[in-house]
């Protein structure tokens, strides 16, 4: 754990404290320039496949990587950091006697790249004295030379500094003006260019965007000695800097403006502004049974938790047993196939292609094509995330295509894909849904959350609560956080809305492995209804 | 070669440090070789050497700065560095909270670099795995590790004078042990400067035992329980507690050490007597840099917390100039160190009639940042104590529970150990602490 490694943001009350950052830094103009050309990177990929084949390499793939990053931090009228970082290199695995081995380098001369592979087999070889089976891979069929783009209209990274600057600005007066004692906002920017290449007989050049958009408004009542936070609802998304020009098609009049393909991120300044002050004197909680509406923009973070995470195979076989943990969702209640997951309603595929999604590639970094596929279907367990070295533990032919790695320098594993709940085939808006609610509460917006290393018992908060009584919204509530069991929940679903609702959601820096290695990943849902849920009160006093 | 002598890396910052056009430049250089093994079902998964060397360049011009990073040396590159730094600040917004760089600080001297884990080899690394995965399969349990040793150095300089050197290793071994039928699971933890100290077979039966202990644990009911929290458990408190003690965010108002009417809380009693929290860089247990990793500020012995009372909080060089008291800047430190007392966790647990005993907790996140209210959960051991003895295992809980009251409710203190805590080293001791919140059960093994 080196702190070094991480920008801190430490003191400002944020939810992530702390940033993965890779890379040196550079100069902005270095963002906004092109990187090798692909005839260049393919006759560096062919060096370093013909050396490990040479060396006795049964199988082989290469990355080679450059990876930009920027990050614009403000708080109130001030810019506390800019940072642009560029990484560039290579990443070589092979299979050797049957076991892996992998190497990386940022010495891109023939000479670096050579003995990269040799070290990638030599740790190979190594290796297989200890190997208890030989690797065993899904057969990927070549594709030759082919490419893949984020479909973005706005290179994020073209556009100039200044424009990012002025734009933070505008949101922090905006929230200001409202009433606003403090707001923290950035931007975050990702642009991965990958080449990936293989003995298979591929060739894979990519170009891949995300952008995320997150600010904090926080309300203090000085007086009285209390303070309330409203995060901003955007979402990070797999699209270019179009994301945030808020276009009025885009809007969703609710409690307060939610948001599908953009985002506007003044406007939701100035609504965090005032909701924070009505937090601060909103109408604390009872606890006991709830029904939940539960919007998109918090519904994700659930899914992300309670369902893409168990549902990961490597988690179900024991790899991530000493950091992330295991699951309750073992291979046996798999194989029964009767495992109802949730209630018949509920149908959760996995994705690596929705137009938007953070996941969305057009090849996963093994070279295996993207698609989409169900985990759970009519509420019953039916499948995991797997790659091409363990779907035959599934009895599987294909991998499903979420292999992947943060860098160049990260060896490749299994990382969640897209993970969302299919809207209801049934005709419904919030605001019927909402009619049906006897006792219930409206949750908009991610919150606190927390859940075990099985993943059965879980906690989350949101970012603003309304309370529905005899199917009306009854004002906003406070201190509230709901607790449950992860079957126990998704059994009580009881309707979701059609698929006019559905949004995506997502996390942009999502944790595993040792050493970790973050991912993004997004999550679709309409709002949904979960019965009967255990609410409790946080509100704690201090002496 | 990652780790550079005190002259090799002065003469490297000396020679970057000519270079400079700006007004004001500061430089720093780091270096570590880090190794890390993985193991997983009773088998190494991934193994790893690290090299990494970096020589970060700041470049001032007023309230503008650019930082530039390079990894070569050759006098070319420590030049282009430099002017990448000036054109960088120069397109840099002004930062209106930038302060002037120090001038030459008096860095405590720090011994935190051993020769066992400087000289650490990946046979090294396969032993300590091996010992750890030997022990599993002689008690028929399931073993999952991960082994990370570093040895690094950091040298800062900058055209003020300022020069500082400090070299260090640490070592951290972390493993779970599960039963084969799934129904036990035991964890344990070393951190260490020096590897010699580490043995990961003992560490993994400690690990073992807690598994094959825990299985076919018992449900209590939730509610507020009298709880023996091992020093990993208390640290995952304590250390998102420290997390968030900062003087600037308090005299703002929007932290749980903000005073009702304005400003912070330091002079309060807010804990019980017995608290007693502080950081010292040399402190032989836990070793540390001795600057501040943001600005190069020498770090000094503070008391956080003594006799329950606060007494500084961290602030900024910039928060401080703003006070009207003409506060101190104190920077975030780099260790902690909580004093405990002197009975071992047995003996904590024969001294309770009724209780918990935790050996971690986990998934730990905020619920309210105004009363720090934290959950999470207990993981890998949990067991009811009764009339002084371990009585059986029980479901693990999850917790809703602000570690300042927690702090508050303390009966009886264990000895401190070292533990790895966001991101350092700290010195926790076991607690004996009443009235704990315990809000559900959780199925997880």
């Amino acid at each position: 754990m080196d702190r070094r490694k991480f920008l801190q943001l430490s003191g400002a009350g944020l939810g992530f404290s702390m940033l993965p950052l890779s890379g040196i830094a550079v100069a902005e103009s270095k963002l906004t320039q092109s990187g090798l050309d692909v005839a260049v990177k393919k006759e560096l990929a062919d060096a370093a496949l013909n050396t490990a084949t040479k060396l006795g390499a049964s199988y082989a793939d290469v990355r080679i990587g450059r990876y930009l990053n920027q990050y614009v931090i403000t708080r109130e009228m001030k810019v506390q950091n800019v940072v642009n970082t560029e990484s560039i290199g290579m990443g070589v695995r092979v299979i050797a006697n049957g076991t892996w081995g992998f190497a990386a380098t940022n010495d891109m001369t023939s000479d670096g790249i050579a003995r990269a592979t040799a070290q990638a087999v030599a740790t190979a070889k190594a290796n297989s004295k200890q190997q208890k089976e030989p690797v065993e891979l899904a057969p990927v069929k070549g594709h030759g030379e082919v490419s893949w783009r984020t479909p973005i209209q706005k290179n994020a990274m073209q556009i100039p500094l200044a424009e990012k600057v002025d734009l933070l600005m505008e949101v922090n007066k905006s929230a200001l003006d409202a009433g606003a004692s403090f707001i923290n906002s950035m931007l975050y920017l990702v642009n991965e260019q990958k080449y990936f290449a293989s003995t298979d007989g591929s060739y894979i050049d990519q170009d891949v965007h995300r952008l995320w958009a997150p600010m904090q408004v926080t309300a203090v009542d000085k007086k009285d000695g209390g303070f309330r936070t409203r995060n901003g609802l955007s979402q990070p998304v797999g699209r270019g800097f179009e994301y945030l020009d808020g276009r009025a098609e885009d809007k969703i009049q609710s409690q307060t403006v939610l948001y599908r393909d953009s985002y506007d991120m003044v406007e939701d300044a100035r609504l965090a502004a005032e909701q924070a002050q009505e937090k601060l004197t909103a109408k604390s909680v009872t606890p006991g049974k709830y029904d939940l509406v539960l919007d998109p923009s918090h519904l994700w973070l659930t899914i992300h938790e309670s369902v893409g995470h168990p549902l990961e195979l490597d988690r179900v076989l024991g790899y991530e047993a000493n950091y992330a943990g295991t699951s309750f969702a073992t291979i046996d209640k798999w194989r029964s196939g009767k495992f109802q997951y949730g209630s018949d309603k509920v149908n959760l595929f996995a994705d690596k292609v929705q137009p938007g999604s953070l996941g969305a590639v057009g090849y996963d970094d093994e070279g295996v094509q993207t698609g989409n596929w169900d985990l759970v279907k009519d509420g019953v367990l039916v499948n995991y995330q797997a790659i091409r070295d363990q779907v035959h533990m599934l009895d599987q032919k294909e991998s499903h295509g979420c292999c992947y790695a943060d860098s160049w320098s990260s060896v490749q594993f299994q990382r969640m894909a897209n993970v969302s709940l299919l809207p209801g085939k049934e005709e419904l808006s919030v605001d019927d849904m909402i009619k049906d609610v006897e006792k219930g509460i409206y949750i908009v917006g991610a919150g606190s959350f927390s859940i075990d290393q099985q993943r059965y018992n879980f906690q989350f908060g949101g970012q603003l609560f309304y309370e529905i009584k005899e199917g009306k919204i009854a004002g906003m509530l406070e201190d509230v956080a709901y607790q449950s069991n992860t079957q126990e929940f998704w059994n009580s679903c009881s309707q979701i809305c059609d698929k006019r609702d559905y949004r995506l959601g997502g996390s942009f820096f999502d944790g595993k492995g040792q050493p970790g290695q973050v991912s993004a990943v997004s999550h679709g849902s309409s709002t949904t209804r979960f019965d009967g849920v255990n609410v409790i009160n946080t509100k704690r006093k201090l002496g | 070669m990652a780790i550079l002598s005190r002259s090799e890396a002065k003469q490297i910052l000396d020679k970057v440090l000519k270079y400079s056009k700006a007004e004001a430049a500061s430089a720093q250089l780091t270096g570590a070789e880090t190794g890390n093994i993985r193991y997983a079902r009773n088998s190494v998964s991934t193994s790893g050497i690290v090299n990494d060397i970096e020589l970060a360049v700041e470049a001032r011009f007023g309230k503008k700065s650019g930082i530039a990073t390079i990894n070569e040396f050759s006098d070319a590159s420590l030049e282009k560095v430099m002017r990448r730094a000036e054109e960088l600040a120069k397109l840099s917004p002004d930062n209106p909270e930038a302060m002037p760089l120090l001038g030459e600080q008096k860095y405590m001297s720090v011994d935190g670099f051993a020769k066992s884990t400087a000289d650490m080899t990946p046979d090294q690394r396969a032993k300590a795995a091996a010992d750890s995965i030997i022990a599993a399969k002689e008690k028929k349990v399931v073993a999952a590790g991960y082994l990370e040793d570093a040895r690094s150095f950091a040298a800062v300089a900058n055209t003020n004078g300022l020069f500082g050197y400090h070299a260090a290793t640490s070592a951290n071994f972390t493993v779970t042990m599960r039963t084969e039928n799934g129904l036990g699971s035991g964890w344990a933890q070393s951190d260490v400067s020096d590897f010699a100290a580490m043995s990961t077979g003992s560490v993994s039966g400690v690990a073992i035992d807690k598994a094959v202990m825990s299985q076919e644990a018992r449900a209590l009911e939730p509610g507020k329980y009298t709880v023996i929290l091992e020093p990993s458990a208390v640290s995952g408190l304590v250390g998102f507690m420290m997390w968030n003690y900062d003087a600037r965010s308090a005299d703002e108002g929007r932290s749980f050490m903000s005073k009702k009417g304005g400003g912070n809380r330091i002079g309060e009693k807010m804990f019980d007597k017995r608290v007693h929290i502080y950081s010292d860089p040399a402190d032989l247990n836990v070793p540390a840099m001795p600057w501040a990793e943001d600005d190069h500020m020498a770090l000094e012995r503070v008391d956080w917390i003594r006799d329950g009372v606060v007494q500084n909080l961290p602030r900024s060089r910039y928060w401080a100039s703003q006070s009207e008291n003409k506060d101190k800047a104190i920077p975030q430190p780099n260790n902690l160190i909580m004093v405990g007392g002197d009975k071992s966790t047995e003996e904590l647990i024969k001294n309770t009639r009724r209780g918990v005993l935790v050996t971690r907790t986990w998934y730990i996140r905020m619920v309210d940042p105004q009363s720090l209210l934290l959950t999470g959960l207990t993981r890998d051991g949990t067991f009811y104590i009764e009339n002084g003895k371990i009585k059986y295992p029980i479901k693990n809980f999850r917790f809703n529970e602000s570690p300042v009251i927690m702090l508050n409710n303390i009966e009886d203190m264990g000895r401190a150990e070292r533990v790895g805590m966001w991101g350092y080293s700290a010195m926790i001791p076991a607690l004996k602490v009443r009235d704990f919140t315990f809000s559900s059960l959780s199925d997880a093994v």
